[in-house]
């Protein structure tokens, strides 16, 4: 974790680089982001991978090597790959940036790295094909409920159609509301 | 009891990462001095144990010369360009390199060798790679019921059940692909969220880095010598088991060969051939053994025997695997393997396939194996927040149980189509 601390100013702008979906995140960040506001490239580590790795090889009974456990070469491997992201992303948004390197659970990294941010930038990682909830992620979903700043949600490639909405369902019926003539006040 | 409590506290603690045999083989010589074992039985255990262990020597080298020949990088590259970077087409592809590799290699193999390699292929490809890393973890635990040489469990079972090694596979073919099934569709339906994720445009500049970096070795060409190697070991466990000699031998065969070319081309050293057939944990097993041994004989099988279901039936094996998956769970399932084959051999060959399934399925309850290593992670842990690994749980609750049903009707129909 380079720095626990949220971003230095107000009116820094968090960008949650992820796997995939990434340049979207970085591509909204130059178009919409206000020129010359600080921008902090933040990627997470989730530390269940290296632990589920190392947890694997405790299940093999009585083979004690540490040099063969595979838990801390996942972590070296994640890191390297999160360096190699975040440069990538760094390289697109071609203007000086802070990197943040954070492990832990990642939607709650997310939150509490954006507090007192500008706004946080996050993309959509669900089922894309169609407008709707599900194109959140569990931990995307988590980090809109939850952040503490305004949120640019932005699709990863072109967003779906409206006509990708199904059908409003037939509810119960109802007594005709809001179309009557006001009544007037006695 | 106190020797065995004492020598698998130690194996779940591990003080100063010092090896379990330390406190496992002179558990052994204290049973055999008070008397708890007698000598010849201690002997006979030995002696039965000593070919085991040859055999698992054979396969943990074998599977280490295969990795200096650079099969699992290969295995990389393969699994990034056929995948195209779609997360389904990968997840399907690991499940069929960790299925066959925890199969014939053995599930050390998949999680010290491979683990880390689809790790780094999904990283390199930009798809989430919790889905892929998972799929290797429960695996190596599941999908290592195919063959004898699969897991250490099922060369002990191999060893009591009488059973020619190409038996022993065709009876538990169908289990084993069964639980793969059962696996991949609960992943698919699981993950289904992260599996949707998918690089828009591969990140090309650094893409080659990766692997070089990793290996640090020449470019990754296919091992042919090392996969033909492999391929007639196999067939050599089928041909000596048929003509009625140890299949350990046609183990020791390959490891000789593949060792011998790497020393002459100076790929390898002795030390390190001798360092990967893990000697300590070698003499771990056996010590295990003779004190597993000498508790059973003195009360705990007779305490378990009755929860023992005897028979064949549906139902029986259900019970045994299931019984089995809970005592794996308990402590691990090398020990539970260990005290329940003297129980389920009277009752035949399927008894003793059954609790292969319930040892070898049952471990993915809990991402350490077994509560007992669990419960001493979260000790050593309590100070800071380790990660949460409610997820790889919860997986577990819906992989387990359907695979523990569906793998023991699986053995059911092979144990009667096969005339029993």
């Amino acid at each position: 974790m380079t720095d626990t601390e949220g971003p230095d100013s107000e009116s820094t702008v968090v960008i949650w680089v992820t796997e995939g979906t990434w340049r979207a995140s970085v591509d909204a960040a130059l178009r919409l982001a206000p020129p010359g506001a600080p921008v902090t490239l933040l990627h997470v580590i989730p530390a269940e991978l290296p632990e589920a790795a190392h947890g694997a090889y405790l299940g093999l009974f009585g083979r004690g090597r540490p040099d063969r456990d595979p838990g801390p070469r996942v972590a070296e491997l994640a890191e390297a790959s999160a360096g190699e992201l975040l440069d990538a992303a760094a390289s697109r948004l071609g203007r000086p940036c802070r990197r943040a390197e954070h492990r832990g659970v990642p939607e709650r990294e997310v939150v509490s790295a954006a507090a007192g941010a500008a706004l946080l930038i996050v993309a959509r990682d669900g089922d894309r094909s169609r407008l709707g909830p599900k194109s959140l992620g569990k931990a995307t979903r988590f980090v809109v409920d939850h952040a503490p700043c305004p949120v640019l949600v932005v699709w990863p490639g072109p967003a779906p159609a409206v006509g990708t909405i199904p059908p409003h369902p037939p509810g119960p019926p109802r007594a005709p509301r809001g179309n009557r003539p006001p009544t007037p006040i006695s | 009891m106190a020797a065995l409590i004492a020598v698998l506290g130690w194996a779940v603690w591990r003080p100063r990462g010092w090896p379990e045999a330390v406190a496992a083989v002179p558990a052994a010589a204290v049973v055999i001095a008070t008397g708890a074992i007698s000598a010849q039985d201690a002997g006979a255990e030995a002696r039965r144990l000593g070919p085991v262990i040859g055999f698992l020597a054979a396969v943990l080298v074998l599977a280490q010369l295969c990795d200096d020949e650079g099969l699992f990088r290969v295995c990389g590259v393969w699994l990034a360009r056929t995948s195209a970077g779609r997360p389904r087409r990968l997840l399907t592809l690991v499940f069929a390199v960790a299925s066959v590799i925890t199969a014939v290699l053995s599930l050390d193999a998949t999680v010290v060798l491979l683990t880390p390699v689809v790790f780094a292929t999904a990283a390199r490809l930009e798809v989430r790679a919790k889905p892929h890393l998972y799929a290797c973890t429960h695996l190596s635990n599941s999908a290592s019921l195919l063959l004898p040489v699969s897991n250490l469990t099922n060369l002990l079972a191999f060893s009591v059940s009488g059973l020619a090694f190409a038996r022993f596979a065709g009876l538990m073919a169908l289990p084993w692909l069964a639980v793969i099934g059962t696996e991949y569709a609960v992943f698919r339906w699981f993950f289904a969220s992260d599996l949707e994720q998918g690089a828009v445009e591969p990140r090309a500049p650094q893409q080659e880095a990766q692997p070089a970096r990793d290996a640090g070795q020449q470019a990754a060409g296919v091992p042919v010598f090392a996969l033909a190697v492999v391929a007639l070991t196999l067939a050599g466990f089928v041909v000596t088991s048929a003509a009625g000699i140890n299949p350990a031998w046609a183990a020791l065969a390959g490891a000789v060969i593949l060792g011998a070319r790497a020393l002459a081309r100076h790929r390898t050293s002795v030390t390190a051939l001798a360092t990967a057939a893990d000697v300590p944990f070698l003499l771990f097993v056996l010590g295990l053994g003779i004190v597993v041994r000498a508790v059973t004989g003195n009360g705990l099988g007779r305490a378990l025997g009755p929860l023992v279901p005897a028979g064949t039936s549906a139902p029986a094996l259900l019970g045994i695997a299931a019984l089995a998956a809970v005592l794996a769970n308990v402590i691990n399932n090398l020990p539970a393997v260990l005290v329940l084959l003297p129980l389920a051999a009277p009752a035949g060959a399927g008894a003793i396939l059954a609790v292969l399934l319930g040892t070898n399925i049952g471990p993915n309850l809990t991402y350490t194996g077994s509560l007992a290593t669990l419960l001493w992670r979260r000790v050593l842990r309590q100070r800071g927040s380790g990660p949460s690994l409610w997820e790889f749980t919860r997986l577990g609750l819906l992989t387990v149980p359907a695979g523990l049903i569906i793998a023991v009707l699986a053995l059911w129909a092979a144990l009667h189509a096969g005339g029993g």
